[in-house]
């Protein structure tokens, strides 16, 4: 993990107690976040968990209704308008002018920022993206992905200090998923803070350390492997030819807590250990059917958690 | 394709429920018009009465104060001054605080007494020609009959017969009364209101419904700087629109321009900016698109009602006055027809330069204080 271990100085985001009505709906409740500078967090939460709602707390988007702290040593509450010059905050939702050129919405970024040499850093932009020969296409016109990729440039031309980052990846190819990730770990030895909210697994094991938020709460914190070793789950994995019978079976017993399909195994977890042995031992020895233990992996983990809290 | 009575009924449900979802639109839908209905039914009056007048009198004699009476009982004229002095009541005229001087000669009694028939001199301000017509129509009968019950004894002759004196127009700044140069003066007035109002009115409900809104609050951009920089553009918009309206109103109407065009350009600066910031208000308070575009109608109405441009401003009721006052439209009407129309300098158009400017620190205020720096 590229930022870990160097964390030895200031928080970059540090609030306690974050909290967001909408009418009656909390929808964020008391949520403390320590951020070492430099560190790259993944936000993870199931669909209105309150993800979107704690970043745009954190860069002055949203008025905070309860709880204080301070961004980059700013008081999020009082010094919102300092903060936004340094933080650089991609919007879940495509947010840039789609009736002007790709071009002309990095030179209108580059301007409200009063960057000294913004030409130079649309260029270089331009060409680190590859867009060089599409300039003058207006952003609308783009693809999906490429809208992404876009609004991640330019929500960086400033160059900031802390990254707050809303599902950059969604619908970005493969490809542009690496090098997005390549890019945010040479910007995090650098010395750039991230916090980037995402569903995919693969991007949460990226991470110097993740924050697993579910209905406004956040239920668990640390690197994946502290997250997963908190769950105290065990998970076993059953494949073979007609797995896919057991699992009705297999869901509500005792010691169960989790049964589902991970690709084409079956993979059974519980927090009791004991009793998930008992809840398998059935399954053990048939013919055609292997049974092993596997360390549950994150995935497991955060349907566990989803499922209890129904 | 095939015609299907259901599909279009699935599309009236959803209309319908998206309609009903959007409250304040709804209201407006219905109250707008109701209001204007109203506002407009019992302000508007074709046939305008109790115009400011002003009487100059040069002559103690009795009959000249029978004239005086005679104007002020009439419901065409409310007298709001008296002098001795024809060159005060000329300037009254000028700064447009009434529109008739009644001039009332020396030796006026005098004459009528000797049957010389003395002139009864009436100025009237013309740049609106449709304010004056019925009361000059009546001034005639007004000033006979006030002077019939002093008639007595052995001039009593008098009293049947034309009347003792001869009624003398002048119509001033636009002695052929033609209407023309009124409206097209006022026209630049409306069009103006109406493409700079609608230029800003979509400002923000733009960015809110399009989800740039949110980008743009999380760029340092402050809320004065993102108004003056919505507002900017449009001010070279309206100095176009300016010139060709005024363009076309010297080549192709001939509407005379004999006042100072600086002054005008500095009177349109002045105007334009006061709109485009009643449109960006209107951004900042409307939830969407619709929401603005009926706030946009809900002023426009009254610039053109009540402002003087559509009906005599002098002829309406006391309470449409004041709000026909609020507006810019109202001030912006008396600058133009004034300094076009009348040479009007700066001192004579100072009383309907303050109110926009007026105007517009208010409204700009408001729409700083109704900016949302927030989402929520
Ligand atoms: N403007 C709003 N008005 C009312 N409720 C809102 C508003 N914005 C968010 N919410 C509610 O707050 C909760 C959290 O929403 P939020 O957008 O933060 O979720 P999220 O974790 O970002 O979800 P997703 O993964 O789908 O993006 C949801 O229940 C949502 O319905
Ligand atoms: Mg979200």
């Amino acid at each position: 993990m590229s930022g870990a271990g160097k964390s030895a100085g200031a928080l970059a985001i540090d609030v306690k107690g974050l909290t967001k009505r909408f009418g009656r709906k909390l929808a964020v409740d008391h949520i403390d976040i320590a951020v070492p500078e430099g560190e790259v967090w993944g936000f993870l939460g199931p669909n209105g968990s309150g993800k979107t709602t704690t970043i745009r707390m954190l860069c002055g988007l949203l008025r905070v209704d309860d709880g204080e702290g301070t961004c980059l040593g700013l008081d999020i509450r009082s010094e919102a308008e300092a903060i936004k010059r340094q933080v650089g905050y991609m919007t879940q939702r495509f947010s840039f002018w789609e009736d002007l050129s790709i071009r002309e919405n990095l030179e209108f970024v580059a301007r409200l920022y009063r960057l000294p040499d913004g030409r130079a850093k649309v260029e270089g932009t331009l060409e680190r993206l590859g867009l060089v020969k599409r300039q003058a296409q207006l952003a609308g016109e783009l693809s999906g992905g490429w809208k992404q990729r876009m609004a991640l440039a330019a929500c960086m031309l400033h160059d900031p200090k802390l990254l707050l980052l809303d599902e950059p990846t969604a619908g970005v190819d493969p490809k542009a998923r690496r090098d997005f990730w390549e890019q945010i770990h040479a910007l995090s030895e650098q010395g750039l803070t991230v916090l980037v909210s995402t569903h995919y697994m693969d991007e949460a094991e990226r991470c110097d350390r993740i924050a697993y938020i579910l209905n406004g709460k956040l239920v668990a914190q640390g690197s994946v492997g502290e997250v997963i070793e908190q769950s105290g789950l065990s998970t076993f994995v059953l494949e073979g030819a007609h797995v896919r019978h057991f699992l009705s079976e297999l869901q509500g017993k005792p010691g169960v807590d989790y049964a589902g399909f991970f690709g084409a195994a079956l993979h059974v977890s519980g927090r009791d250990r004991a009793a998930l042995e008992a809840a398998i031992a059935p399954y053990r020895g048939r013919p055609a059917i292997a049974v092993s233990e596997t360390p549950p992996n994150l995935e497991d983990v955060f349907i566990l958690l989803q499922e209890e809290a129904k | 394709m095939s015609f299907s009575i259901a599909r279009i009924y699935a599309v009236l449900v959803k209309e319908f429920l998206q309609m009903r979802r959007d409250r304040v639109t709804l209201g407006m839908i219905v109250g707008v018009p109701l209001m204007q209905l109203f506002l407009f039914g019992f302000a508007i009056n074709f046939n305008p009465k109790a115009l400011p007048t002003a009487v100059s009198i040069d002559d103690p004699g009795v009959f000249a104060r029978s004239v005086a009476a005679g104007l002020r009982n009439s419901s065409y004229f409310e007298v709001v001054a008296v002098t001795n002095s024809p060159s005060g009541a000329r300037r009254l005229l000028q700064e447009g605080k009434v529109l008739f001087v009644v001039e009332i000669p020396v030796n006026f009694t005098r004459d009528i007494v000797r049957g010389a028939k003395p002139d009864l001199l009436v100025e009237a301000d013309a740049t609106d020609p449709a304010a004056g017509g019925f009361a000059i129509a009546a001034l005639n009968g007004i000033a006979a009959a006030a002077l019939r019950d002093d008639l007595t004894g052995p001039l009593a002759a008098r009293a049947q017969g034309p009347p003792p004196f001869n009624l003398v127009t002048h119509l001033l700044y636009n002695p052929e009364s033609n209407t023309r140069y009124s409206i097209v003066p006022g026209l630049l007035a409306v069009i103006l209101t109406m493409t700079m109002v609608l230029m800003t009115c979509l400002a923000l409900t733009r960015e809110r419904e399009r989800g740039t809104y949110e980008n743009l609050l999380a760029m340092p951009a402050t809320p004065v700087e993102i108004m003056i920089g919505k507002i900017a553009p449009n001010i070279v918009i309206g100095a176009i629109q300016s010139a060709i309206i005024l363009a076309v109103a010297k080549y192709v109407f001939a509407v005379p321009m004999i006042g100072s065009l600086p002054l005008l350009g500095l009177g349109l600066t002045l105007y334009i900016v006061a709109n485009l910031a009643v449109g960006y208000t209107f951004s900042t308070l409307a939830q969407n698109q619709l929401q603005a575009m009926q706030m946009t109608v809900f002023f426009l109405l009254p610039s053109i009602l009540l402002s003087g441009f559509a009906f005599p401003f002098a002829g309406m009721p006391r309470w449409a006055q004041y709000i026909g006052e609020v507006l810019p439209a109202t001030h912006f009407l008396r600058i133009v027809r004034g300094i076009l129309l009348k040479n009007n300098g700066a001192p004579e158009i100072w009383p309907d330069v303050w109110p926009l400017l007026l105007f517009t620190l208010a409204v700009v205020t408001l729409a700083l204080a109704r900016f949302r720096r927030t989402l929520d």
